[in-house]
């Protein structure tokens, strides 16, 4: 396994699995969301089964965080290396001449994710083992909803969430089809896959964005 | 035209290098690129001065010595050509052109703007050839029919000319697209096959050896290789990695 | 004459190699393993000889002064590749593809090469498919054939435009497959600067590292020169920048005849040269000839319009044209064979038709092409009376189909559109048939020195056919020399390694060192082009298309002069312990301002026209070459005697027992 580590092509199968993994559960993220604009009601119900279920707590949640971890930790060993394999660097280099700008950005856009991803487990996450484990409080199905909104009450954490987004659809908008040839995949149903895949990037965040803007501008009045 | 010239000056390997501007007067759009740098060469002579060396030799776009980045872009600003088809038209009066050597670790600095490109014979001597005697083989030529739009794909992978421009392009210094042509030409072939896990997996090592960077897919390859190979062969390559490593 | 020993077998022609095959003596295959073998050039034959050297056990070290030895010139070669396969059934044979062979070289080639040639020349393409090199197919999968250069069959093997490339790629990767077995040691970016002889036996090498500029010796039990041709003498040619005559000269200096050196193919469709600036011509393949044709404007007064700019050849009338090879040959027309239909092209331009602003250009022209396959399109696609722009328009696209490459080539280089315009084209150097003399077994006159491919001089005569270049590149270096060399080793088996500490080996490093001494500190005023260029100028001049006793004997003079010029006002900048292309080119540019002058007496004394050699004297009233078989029927060998001037002619009468010796006419 170390051994396949050490080879370009299995680095990039791994940055490939993981992002796709990464891709699946954003899928299954951006639904529970929706519901939280529905039907608060589904909406508290999912979250408390995520919340609860020892299989998701116990087995998804860890291969998730690991599945993150992997993702990000290659992406900046590839960084790395990638930089060293230029060693000295052109005085004048016009990457935009045969390259979009997000293939050759993934590091940054990756990188505004990933701070996003503290913001957000300490919105939620750290909040939620905090709820669970330090301060054992007892199971409350109903909670999720109000919590939730009230976190899109002040407009900053809204915009740095919507910013966040953005520069996710930049990142799935490579990523995600750019896998699928890391895997192998480049034949007739190329074109189909790249367009599919580029829907996503856009359709996904702007869920999410429009969720964050939802809650924002329709706080819960007591 | 009057042309500005920026190009990397270094003595040898182990010398620092820098850019150096130069200045020519009555440059001829008819003139190719590499033309117009003997016609500087032969004003340094006469300067008593060392000409700028540059790699070079066929000079009708095939050999895959010239490796010159051109304001940016490897083998310059138009698509599908190698530098030495490349016309002074392609510039107007009064431009500046930056003159650099290909840039990655892989490809050491020799001496102004030629680099050591070995580390793509070692990578083909690790694998780029199926192995069978030179010495008169009973086999006819036509006893294996291959299918042509095989032998067509396998012989646009073959077209490499083994310059450079995709490690020179790629934000990575990535050789990806040149070894996935190799695997790619022996592995559509039938007589490619029998050795074609062995082959894909000792390629790939050596070049991860040579210090080449990673693929990230963004493309640049595709777009600068004056030949015009396809991303597809890397692709391909991944598939065939990928199941020789997997049926180990 | 003991020294022009041919050394070819007795018996019939078509069983001369096979029975010379069987008698020669071999070398054991442990044996192998204790002889070394140097290879210069990695080209076609170098590489292949390389590759089947190591192969059958011997040790080799392969030179080339490219960064790889996939780089060597062999890779610009388009057309394709012949080989008597007959698989089209068309009545090819290997007596067939022999005959065409012999004829086209104008019957100055050694008949029994030639047969041998033909007969190996099957094997190459199994070999090469496999190797895995991907030749054109037909969609039933098996190999693709075209037909060339005028002969009656198809059997030309090709892989589009890039035959060349990928016959050498095929060789390159016989060759990485023994170096990774370290069978081979390879040297890129090395020159060889001499050879060196023991007790008159060639045993190695000085080379020098292009990078760092050291002297190397390297040793070795034999010799093989496989460094192409000499074409760019001429320096505006279709060779490559660094293709030079280097290591054959200085075999030829220490005792390797030179057999007729005036024997040079010059290609018609070439671009022009542009201006002054200009440092290399770029081919336009043969198969154009097919559909485009080639005029002049027949009135003086517009082809001197057409010069300043005020005229446009689409503007001149049908009748103001003169299709001047249609005129002359009827029944050839446009598709005569290279060397007349170069020299027609001189003839129109230097009595001042030519077209561009040099006066050096002919059209060739696609416009009838156009049209008629527009109409041949439209009336296939059903459409009854179509106008003049759809049926123009219909046979672009069939020409684009046939030619596209080329076309979009052209107007790369030329910015003109060819389409709507007819393509200039004028004649360029493009190979050299002659080179190291060779007897049967491909060894020079020094012993345990061969010369292989476009170095040596055997097969292609005084005209070379297309696609038969690559074919002998590949022939003697997979299946010829490999075996022949064995004869020769099978005499070294006890001699062991060869040491390069000998006293020979002292003073060719030593002369070598003096020489590039003498370049660097001449410190002149001018620079190795500006030789290169003048010594180009008078061979094109004088040496060139047509040639004349007068012409030939100023060529000598000038060249000599030149010479002289250039070791005392020459200037190489740089240093000679480093990376220096400056010294590189002047040492190359020495010696052809040495081959130069030889060239030049091999073609005075040649008092007939023959192939590409035609004299101006030697023609019928029809302007048509006049071949002497009952003076010249021989290959001029000469032998160095210190100077060019003082080289000694040697004949190796060429005796023609299994095909009859005719003229050639096109008319």
């Amino acid at each position: 396994m170390s051994g396949l580590i050490k080879s370009s092509l299995a680095r990039k199968y791994v940055m490939a699995l993981s992002g796709l993994f990464l891709v699946i559960f954003l899928v299954l993220h951006v639904t529970i969301n929706l519901a939280s604009v529905i039907s608060p009601d589904f909406f508290n119900e999912a979250s408390h089964f995520m919340g609860y279920n020892p299989l998701v707590q116990f087995l998804m949640q860890p291969i998730l965080i690991a599945g993150v971890i992997v993702h990000f930790v290659m992406g900046f060993v590839l960084e790395i290396q990638n930089k060293r394999a230029r060693g000295i660097s052109y005085v004048k280099f016009q990457g935009s001449a045969n390259a979009p700008w997000v293939s050759r950005n993934m590091i940054y856009s990756g990188l505004v994710v990933l701070a996003f991803l503290g913001l957000h487990f300490y919105d939620f996450w750290i909040h939620e083992m905090a709820y669970k484990y330090v301060e054992v409080n007892p199971e409350d199905p109903t909670r999720y909803y109000a919590e939730t909104v009230e976190k899109f009450a002040p407009i900053w954490r809204t915009v740095l969430y919507v910013i966040s987004f953005v520069l996710l659809s930049l990142h799935l908008w490579h990523g995600f089809a750019s896998s699928f040839q890391s895997m192998g995949v480049n034949n007739k149903y190329t074109p189909g896959i790249k367009k599919f895949a580029q829907a996503f990037a856009v359709v996904v965040p702007l869920a999410f964005a429009f969720i964050a803007i939802y809650h924002h501008l329709n706080p819960i009045t007591h | 035209m009057k042309i500005y010239l920026k190009i990397w000056r270094q003595k040898d390997a182990n010398s620092k290098g820098g850019m150096v501007d130069y200045t020519m007067d009555g440059v001829e759009s008819d003139m190719s690129f590499l033309e117009m740098l003997d016609v500087l060469n032969e004003e340094l002579v006469a300067k008593g001065e060392e000409p700028v060396e540059f790699d070079h030799d066929c000079r009708e776009g095939i050999c895959g010595t010239c490796s010159l980045m051109i304001n940016g872009r490897p083998h310059g600003p138009d698509s599908r050509i190698t530098v030495c088809q490349l016309h002074m038209r392609s510039f107007n009066d009064g431009d500046t052109i930056v003159i650099e050597p290909w840039r990655a670790k892989a490809f050491p600095v020799i001496k102004d703007l030629i680099v050591d490109r070995t580390a793509f014979d070692r990578i083909q001597q690790a694998g780029g050839y199926i192995s069978v005697n030179t010495s008169g083989l009973p086999v006819d030529a036509n006893a294996i029919p291959i299918e042509k739009d095989a032998a067509d794909a396998s012989f646009n992978a073959a077209t490499c000319i083994g310059c450079g421009a995709c490690v020179a392009a790629c934000k990575n210094a990535s050789a990806m697209l040149f070894t996935s042509a190799k695997v790619s030409q022996f592995a559509l072939l039938p007589q490619g096959q029998v050795e074609a896990a062995d082959r894909v997996m000792n390629m790939v090592r050596q070049m991860d050896l040579e210090g080449f960077g990673n693929c990230t897919n963004t493309g640049a390859c595709e777009v600068e290789c004056p030949k015009g190979i396809s991303l597809e062969n890397i692709a391909r390559m991944n598939r065939e990695y990928l199941s020789a490593t997997i049926k180990g | 004459m003991a020294v022009l020993e041919s050394k070819v077998p007795s018996g019939p022609l078509a069983d001369k190699w096979t029975k010379h095959k069987n008698e020669i003596d071999l070398v054991n295959p442990a044996n192998k393993r204790n002889i070394d073998i140097i290879v210069v050039g990695t080209g076609l034959a170098g590489g292949s000889a390389a590759a089947t050297l190591a192969e059958l056990g011997y040790n080799v070290k392969t030179f080339c002064y490219q960064d790889s030895p996939r780089r060597a010139h062999s890779i610009a070669a388009q057309g394709g590749v012949n080989a008597a396969k007959n698989y089209q059934g068309d009545g090819d044979s290997v007596y067939r593809l022999f005959y065409d062979t012999v004829k086209g070289g104008d019957y100055r080639s050694r008949e029994a090469n030639v047969y041998r040639l033909a007969e190996v020349s099957t094997n190459i393409i199994d070999q090469c498919v496999a190797q895995g090199v991907p030749f054109a197919r037909e969609y039933g999968g098996l190999l693709d054939n075209r037909s060339f250069g005028g002969v009656l069959v198809s059997r030309t093997f090709y892989a589009k435009g890039q035959t060349g490339q990928q016959l050498l790629l095929g060789a390159y990767a016989a060759m990485n497959r023994q170096i990774h077995r370290g069978k081979i040691k390879s040297y890129t970016r090395h020159e060889m600067l001499d050879v060196v002889l023991v007790d008159g036996k060639a045993r190695g090498i000085i080379a020098r590292n292009l990078v760092t500029g050291e002297i190397e010796r390297h040793a070795g039990h034999a010799v093989v020169l496989a460094t192409g041709g000499y074409g760019n003498l001429f320096f505006l040619s279709t060779y490559a920048m660094g293709a030079n005559v280097m290591a054959a000269w200085k075999a030829h200096k220490k005792g390797a005849h030179f057999a007729n050196p005036c024997f040079t193919q010059i290609h018609p469709t070439c671009i022009p040269v542009s201006g002054d600036h200009q440092s290399k011509l770029t081919l336009m393949s043969e198969s154009l000839r097919n559909d485009g044709r080639i005029w002049v404007p027949a009135k003086k007064e517009d082809a001197e319009a057409i010069r300043a700019g005020q005229l446009k050849p689409t503007e001149i009338k049908e009748e103001d044209r003169d299709y001047y090879l249609e005129r002359r040959y009827p029944a050839f027309g446009n598709l005569v064979p290279r060397d007349v239909a170069s020299r027609a092209a001189k003839e129109r331009c230097d009595a001042g038709y030519g077209v561009n602003k040099t006066g050096e250009a002919v059209y060739l022209d696609f416009d009838a092409a156009i049209m008629r396959y527009g109409r041949e399109k439209a009336l296939t696609s059903g459409m009854k009376n179509p106008d003049d722009a759809t049926v123009r328009k219909l046979g672009e696209e069939v020409v684009e189909a046939k030619y596209g490459n080329l076309f979009q080539m052209y107007e790369k280089i030329v910015d003109q559109n060819p389409y709507k315009t007819p393509m200039m084209i004028y004649p360029a150097v493009h190979y050299t048939m002659g080179g190291l003399w060779v007897d049967y077994n491909l060894m020079t006159t020094i012993p345990g020195c061969y010369a292989a491919g476009e170095a040596n001089f055997s097969d292609h005569g005084a005209n070379r056919l297309g696609a038969s270049a690559l074919m002998q590149g590949l022939a003697d270096g997979y299946f010829v020399l490999p075996y022949t060399i064995g004869d020769y080793l099978s005499d070294d088996i006890r001699t062991g390694p060869i040491s390069p500490d000998s006293p020979e080996f002292d003073e060719a490093e030593q002369n070598v060192r003096d020489r590039i001494h003498k370049l660097m500190s001449a410190n002149g005023i001018h620079s190795v082009d500006y030789y290169h260029k003048k010594l180009g100028k008078i061979m094109w001049n004088k040496c060139g298309m047509a040639r004349n006793a007068k012409d030939l004997k100023e060529a000598i003079k000038e060249i000599s002069e030149l010479r002289k010029d250039f070791w005392e006002n020459v200037k190489v900048t740089g240093k000679a312990e480093a990376k220096n292309q400056e010294l590189e080119k002047a040492g190359r540019v020495a010696d052809f301002l040495e081959l130069g002058e030889l060239f030049a007496m091999d073609a005075l004394h040649r008092n007939e026209s023959c192939g590409g050699h035609f004299r101006e004297e030697y023609q019928t009233p029809e302007g048509e070459a006049l071949r002497d078989d009952k003076n010249f029927k021989y290959v001029a060998s000469w032998e160095y005697k210190g100077d060019p001037s003082k080289s000694e002619l040697h004949k190796e009468d060429l005796v023609y027992e299994n095909i009859e010796v005719k003229t050639r006419s096109y008319k």
